[in-house]
Parts: C-alpha cells; structure tokens; sequence
C-alpha cells in the first residue's frame, strides 16, 4: 500500500510547494520577524493580492505580470498600514498588546468581508499557458504551475534576502530591528526606515498573492488557513532570519504533502497548525534563530 | 460595592426573560434574543483572561465549538438532558482552558494568541475526522420536547442562556473585584513585575484560563439544539472568535459591564443587520468598529462615558483618565 | 552571631554555553548593607535574579532565614521575606500608586489578615514614609522617574521583607535625588531590613555599605570593608580597564 515511488512524489511536490511556502511568508518575516509587528493580517493581504490578481487577468493580463504590477500597490498600502499602526501604538507607548493584536485581526476581517462583497464566495482562478499542464521527469509527473511557482517564489527569496544582506538600506532595516536607539544615534531614522521595511514586506505581497492564485483557487477566508502556514514558517525560521525562511518553508511543504499522501486531505489544514504550536512549545526562538 | 443592588438587577432580569416567554407572542423574539444573549456570555467570558490577564485569546471558536460537540455527543451517545450537557460542556472547557493557561508559562502576547489559532483549528480537524459526531457534513439533531414550565423549546433556551448570563457576570464580577482581578491586572501590566511582588501568576492564569473556558464552551452546548444540526464548520467559526473579542474592547476590558454593554450594542447591530441587509455586512461592521475602536477610543465605550461624564476622576479603584 | 538571614552556596547560573554567575557564595547577616558592585556584564544582576527566584540558579543553593529556598518561584521567595526592585522600574502601569502597593499586601503580605481600611492605613504609612503621600492617586504611568524609583521601594517594603534587593535604584537621578533614595535605604535599614544594594554610583556604595562584593565576568574578586574592596587592584582594573 505504500511505496517508495509515493513517498518520492511527495517530497519532491513538498518541495516545490515549500518554496512557495516560503514566499508567501517572507514578507510576514520582515514585518513580524524583524519589525515586531503583530501582523495577524498578512495572510489577508495575502489574499487581496491574490484577488487584485484575477482581477487583473480578467483583462488578459498573465498572472505574473499582475503581480508585479500589485506590487508597487502594495507597496504604497504597507506604507500607510504602518503609519496607521505606528501613529496608534508605537507612538503612544509600549502599550500595544492586546489593542495592536486586535487592530490585525479587524485589519484581516474587513478585507475578507470587502472580497466577499466585491467577488462572493465563490472560488476563483486564473488562467494562464502553465497552469492545467504537467511535466514528466522520471516516473514523476509534477503540474507545470507548481515548477512556474517554484522558480518565482526561489527568485523573490534570493532576492530579498540579498536586498537585506547587502544594500545599505536592507543592513539599515536589520540594524532597526536589533536596536532602534542606537540607530538614531547614527543619524538614520528608525521610524522611516521601519516603514519602508513594512512597504516591502508587503509590496512582496503582490507576487506571492500570483503564486498563491497560480498554485491554487482562492476564496475569501483562505487567509485563515495562510495563519499557520505563515506563522508556523516564520516562528521555525527564527524570527527575522531569511535563510531560515526557505528552510522552514521547504519543512513544511514536505510535512503537509506526507501527510496529505499518507492520511488525506482532512487531515493536511491542521499540520502547519500542529507544527507551529509544537516550535512554540519546545523551541520558541526557532530552528534557525539568532 | 453595592452587592444587593447587583443581585435584585440580575433577579429582574431572569424574570423578564421568563416573563417575556409568557407573554410575548412572536417567537422571532426568542430567535434573536437568544443569540445577543449567547455573545454577552462569549464576551464576558472572553474578557476574563483578554481584558483582565491581558492574554488574547483567538481560540473562542474552538471552546464553543467544543460545546456544540460535547452536547452532540452526550446527546447522541446517551441522551443525556440538556442541562446536564451544558454543565459537562463547561467542564470539558474548563479542562482546555486548563491547557491553554499552561500555553501562557512559555508564550506571551501575540505568539498566545496565534497559538490558540492553532488549537482551534486543530480541534477542528479532529471533529472533522470523527466520524460519530458526523465529520465534516455536520449532523441533525432533534429537539427534545420541552421541560415544563415551559411548552416552546426555543423560549426553553432563551430563559437558559438568561441564566447563564447572570453566571457569567456575576463570576467576572467576583474575579474583577477581589483579589484575583488586582493580581490578574498586576499580570496584565507586568508579569514579572507580578510574580517578584508575589503574585502566583501562573496559579492565576490557569484559574483565569479555566473559568473562561468553562462558560465559553458552556454556551456552545445549547447552540446545537438552538439550531437542531451542527457542523465543524460553523461550529468552529472564526466569526466567534472576533466577535468576543471586538465586543469587549469595543465595551471596554477593565469593568464587566464593558463586554455586556459591547456584546448588547453589536449583536443588536448584527441581528438587525443579518435580517435587513446581509450576514456579510455585519461581520464588515464588526471589523470596522473594532478597527475604530481601537484606534480612536482603546478603552471603550467604559473609557468614554468616563473621558465625557467623568472629567476629574481620582477614584481609586477605577481605571485610567489619561489627560 | 545569629544565624544568616541569606546564605547563597556555590551558585552557578549557565545560559547555554555561557557562564554568567560562577560560583558565587556569599552570607548576610540580618540587618546587614550589603553593597553589590562590578562593571556591566559582570552577573550582579543575574546573580540577585537567583535570589529573588526571577531566575533558577543551575548549580548551588540558596538558603533564606534558614530554608534552601533555591526551588522556589519568585512569588514564594517574596512571600518568604525578600523583595526587589527593578533596574528598569516595572510599575503596574495600568494602577495608581497606592493599588501597586496593595498588590504586594494582597498577595506578598497574606496572611497577616489585614482588612481593607488596615490596608490602606498600612499602605498611607509606607507613602508617607517614602516621600509619596501626594500621589497615592496618580497613575504609575504619570510618575516621574525618582517617583517610581520611589515607588518601586515602597511596594516592595509592602510585602513586609526581611531582605530587600535595590537594583541600581538611583541609576539617571539627579545627585540630590540620590541623596533622598539613600537616606530611605538607611531608614529602611533601620527598621531592620537586611538591604543587598546594587549599584553604580560609588560614593553612594561607599556611603551605604557595611561590606561590599566586587564581581567581574560572573566571579567574585574582591569582598569586604567598601575601603578595602575599592583599595584592592583587580577591583581597580576592573573598572578601569588597565
């Protein structure tokens, strides 16, 4: 009943989805991982994105191309996302705690509901020449929108973590992240620079929403499972590290697809779930943290 | 504090509920009044650990969900009375709150909150998978006729959750004003300030933990026979969750009369909304006043009345009247 | 002599690979000032965090009034007689100054079965002693920062302490501020509370102490009269850096 040939496919899709995984976390691993934003509306955004992506391709347009085209969008509403959370809570003390939690958590409501009166309940899909085609290496046989995924999401990864390694404004955001007032004594601005971090980490937003829509059809209240997926990858990463990103990701991808191969499709939403309350147990700083 | 004046309030009010089953004539009244009913237990219960420890607790779905299915179950396996499933519900969400306080010993602040996420959903999958309680279809189930006095199940279930009501509050009542609710808002402000100052904090939390769990998955065992079926889905519905928490920050977590006031106000809204508009519009009502609040009024409508009919309050045992 | 009111027994606290307390022992004698010194890093901090139970010490005991405290949580630790106050002052922001000082009554002090009026009677006292009686009202949130150094004191003298810890309690106040925060020390002292005070600020230890205690890098290197240690070279290399 169970053979290696099964075990191999899994890994190997585990794979594919992990890296997609990864991308579509990376983002919450500069706002939440560096920043210390409680930003429980991440996977809404996710989704936005993934919506302004069928909305684009409505028009013709290739779902890639939109979501580089979301992403400036988003960019701009991440922006004002943390001048709003900035001048709320961080401005007025330490005292964010519950309020900046449910503050997120509202965030992630109304947009649910403002996709589902903009588009229903209904799932949707995108329509592009790699989507429904699969390849064959070996005995394997992988869906072409996976290996399109795959490339984008390892791209948008290398990127980022290069962006933030190697530029200066990407060391001035890690350097935020470890110590804000000694920052400041540098001359930089640390709110400045934590609000162009918390752009990126959205504006990433716009591609991922295209791969997230690529690799699967969207309905409104899909962020919710995003929840544990995101978090789980960025709590294992370690706060804020990237590389640990990509390895938390591929982790997870091939814990779920085992499990969906092995137990079925019921049981795959809580893995993701099981795995980030058992990091937080055991291992809150992560697998890789700093 | 004024004892009596609190205990003749909550005996008027179990009264006119009964009252109301004997008189009124419409049962769309009982419909609504039930679930307003339901959301000021959720909140109240909710605001035990979210407003007094300070703990956010995203999980509510998975406490009442639990006692939608504990009822099923009872229900299903041995027939048993419903008050007997409600008080075993509490039970069973006393014992998860349990669990979850011990969450707290290693996770604070937004790491809890998405840990509860994650409990709920786990507890979700579970319920999914097991197929006695009917899995992911969801199961029928069938009323019971009614105890006597009452002949309407319905205005049954209605005087019930007025009681439990009354439970609720008076329970968070008791918390807020003895010692536990200084030592849970010691928690809430510092933990380790609290512990050195000796406040046995966890001790505190897991009571906390376990007394809003025990009315939050309490309230879910009548919520199957209100509806007569129940499924994971629903049962499990994030929108319990929010709900709990946006109507007690939106009535404001430092005094027990804010959940209340917030679970009256918004499920109100919600009911009326939910039959003139749509579902879907009550939940964006809910999201934006929770925003709104939040953001330009964090201690609710509490820290309102307070900033507008208050203006000079040095009352001790009352909250902040920042300038 | 009488027996110690603290006797602290090899204690080795590790955080992973790194050692910040090394076997350090030390004994109090009961309404003993103890002065705590060192640079930063050098483990006072950790070292009191492993007397007052914030942390557990990972080898050694401590014993306290005459029982091995060392497994106990910090909320029994206070119970039992030793508070602290903090480098950082942590005041029960959402409270005035007078419900932080009931906190410790309610939970430190149970069981010498106070009722509300003697609370708040007993808690009138500490303020006025302290210098606070004008802000028993005011929100912790809206205290200057020597009111909460202040305020810190009086709620650990609250919970009716044999020993009191005083974490850098002057560190940022103004030379007369730190006058005023001594010269509570000392009537605490007074009172016969045993007082282990960390700090920085050397004319105030050496006013302060009876004995003093140089760490440096998690060891002991140098214990006893404030002139001594100060005159001892490892201290002054320390703190120099020569």
């Amino acid at each position: 009943m169970f053979s290696f040939e099964l075990l191999l496919d899994a890994v190997v899709l585990g794979l594919l989805l992990g890296c997609f995984y990864a991308a579509v976390s990376i983002g919450l691993s500069v706002s939440f991982g560096l920043l210390d934003v409680p930003h429980v509306a991440h996977p809404a955004f996710l989704v936005l994105a993934s919506y302004g992506t069928y909305f684009l391709s409505e028009y013709g347009i290739d779902p890639i191309i939109a979501g580089l085209l979301l992403t400036p969008v988003f960019f701009v509403l991440g922006l004002g996302m943390y001048r709003l959370y900035y001048e709320t809570f961080e401005k007025r003390g330490s005292d964010a705690g519950v309020r900046g939690i449910a503050f997120f958590f509202g965030i992630a409501f109304i947009i649910e509901v403002a996709i589902i009166l903009l588009f229903g309940v209904d799932q949707r899909s995108v329509q592009a020449p790699y989507i429904g085609k699969s390849i064959d290496i070996l005995s394997l046989r992988i869906p072409l929108r996976l290996v399109v995924a795959f490339i984008v999401a390892l791209l948008l990864t290398l990127i980022l973590t290069l962006y933030l390694s190697r530029t200066f404004t990407g060391r001035t955001i890690r350097a935020v992240a470890q110590d804000a007032d000694a920052l400041r004594l540098m001359g930089a601005n640390p709110i400045a620079t934590k609000q162009w971090a918390f752009g990126i980490a959205t504006g990433v937003l716009g591609i991922a929403g295209a791969l997230l829509i690529i690799v699967q059809p969207v309905e409104p209240t899909l962020d919710r499972a995003y929840i544990g997926r995101t978090f789980c990858v960025v709590v294992m990463a370690g706060l804020g590290s990237m590389s640990g990103t990509l390895l938390a990701g591929l982790i997870l991808g091939v814990a779920e697809s085992i499990v969906l191969t092995l137990y079925g499709a019921s049981w795959a939403p809580a893995i993701s779930f099981a795995m980030l309350l058992a990091v937080l147990a055991v291992r809150p700083q992560g697998l890789f943290g700093r | 504090m004024r004892g009596n004046g609190f205990w003749l309030a909550a005996a008027a009010f179990i009264s006119a509920a009964y009252g109301l089953t004997v008189f009124a004539t419409n049962d769309y009244v009982f419909f609504a009044g039930y679930i307003i009913l339901q959301f000021m237990v959720l909140a109240t219960a909710w605001n035990i650990l979210g407003g007094y420890a300070g703990y956010v607790n995203f999980g509510t779905n998975a406490f009442f969900g639990l006692g939608v299915y504990t009822a099923v179950f009872m229900a299903k396996a041995f027939g048993a009375p419903l008050l007997l499933q409600i008080l075993v519900a509490g039970l069973v969400g006393a014992v998860l709150g349990f669990a979850v306080g011990l969450l707290t010993l290693r996770m604070h602040g937004i790491f809890f909150s998405i840990a509860t996420i994650a409990m709920s959903i786990i507890i979700e999958t579970f319920i999914i998978n097991w197929k006695f309680v009917g899995g992911a279809s969801g199961v029928q189930l069938l009323r019971p006729p009614p105890t006597a006095p009452f002949d309407s199940y319905i205005r049954m279930l209605f005087v019930i959750a007025a009681v439990m009501v009354v439970l609720a509050v008076a329970v968070a009542r008791y918390v807020q004003n003895s010692w536990i609710g200084r030592g849970l808002r010691a928690v809430r402000d510092d933990e380790i300030a609290a512990e050195c100052t000796g406040v046995p904090t966890l001790q505190l939390k897991l009571l906390a933990c376990s007394i809003s769990g025990f009315f939050l998955c309490a309230m879910g065992a009548p919520a199957a026979m209100y509806l007569q079926y129940a499924d994971p889905a629903s049962a499990f519905n994030l929108n319990y969750s929010v709900s709990a928490l946006a109507m007690s920050l939106i009535g404001g977590t430092a005094h027990w009369i804010g959940p209340l006031l917030g679970a009256l106000l918004l499920a109100s809204t919600q009911q009326l909304l939910t039959v003139t508009i749509s579902s879907e519009v009550n939940v964006l009502v809910l999201g934006l006043m929770l925003v709104l609040f939040v953001v330009g009024a964090p201690d609710g409508l509490i820290g309102l009345y307070r900033r507008f009919f208050k203006p000079k309050s040095s009352d001790p045992s009352g909250g902040s009247s920042a300038p | 002599m009488s027996h110690p009111v603290l006797h602290v027994d090899q204690v080795t606290k590790r955080f992973g690979g790194f050692t910040a307390v090394d076997n350090v022992s030390l004994t109090l004698r009961p309404g003993e000032r103890f002065g705590l010194i060192g640079p930063n890093g050098s483990g006072k901090t950790t070292l009191i965090n492993c007397i007052s139970g914030a942390l557990r010490s990972t080898e050694g005991r401590v014993t306290f009034d005459g029982h091995d405290v060392s497994t106990l949580p910090a909320y029994k630790r206070t119970r039992r007689g030793i508070a602290r106050s903090f480098q950082i002052p942590r005041p029960f922001k959402s409270m005035t100054v007078l419900e932080n000082l009931l906190v410790a009554i309610d939970f430190a002090a149970v069981g010498h079965g106070l009722n509300a009026r003697q609370q708040e009677s007993e808690v009138t006292a500490i303020l006025d002693k302290m210098g606070l009686g004008s802000k028993t009202h005011v929100l912790s949130s809206q205290l200057s920062q020597v009111e909460l150094r202040k305020m810190e004191l009086a709620r650990a003298v609250a919970s009716r302490p044999k020993l009191l810890i005083s974490d850098e309690a002057m560190a940022g106040l103004s030379s007369s501020e730190i006058d005023e925060v001594l010269d509570l020390l000392i009537a605490l002292n007074k009172d016969g509370i045993t007082i282990i005070m960390i700090e920085h600020i050397m004319h105030a230890v050496m006013r302060f102490s009876d004995r003093v205690l140089c760490m440096e890098a998690g060891r002991v290197i140098a214990e006893g009269a404030p002139k001594d240690v100060m005159a001892n070279p490892r201290v002054q290399e320390a703190y120099l850096g020569v």
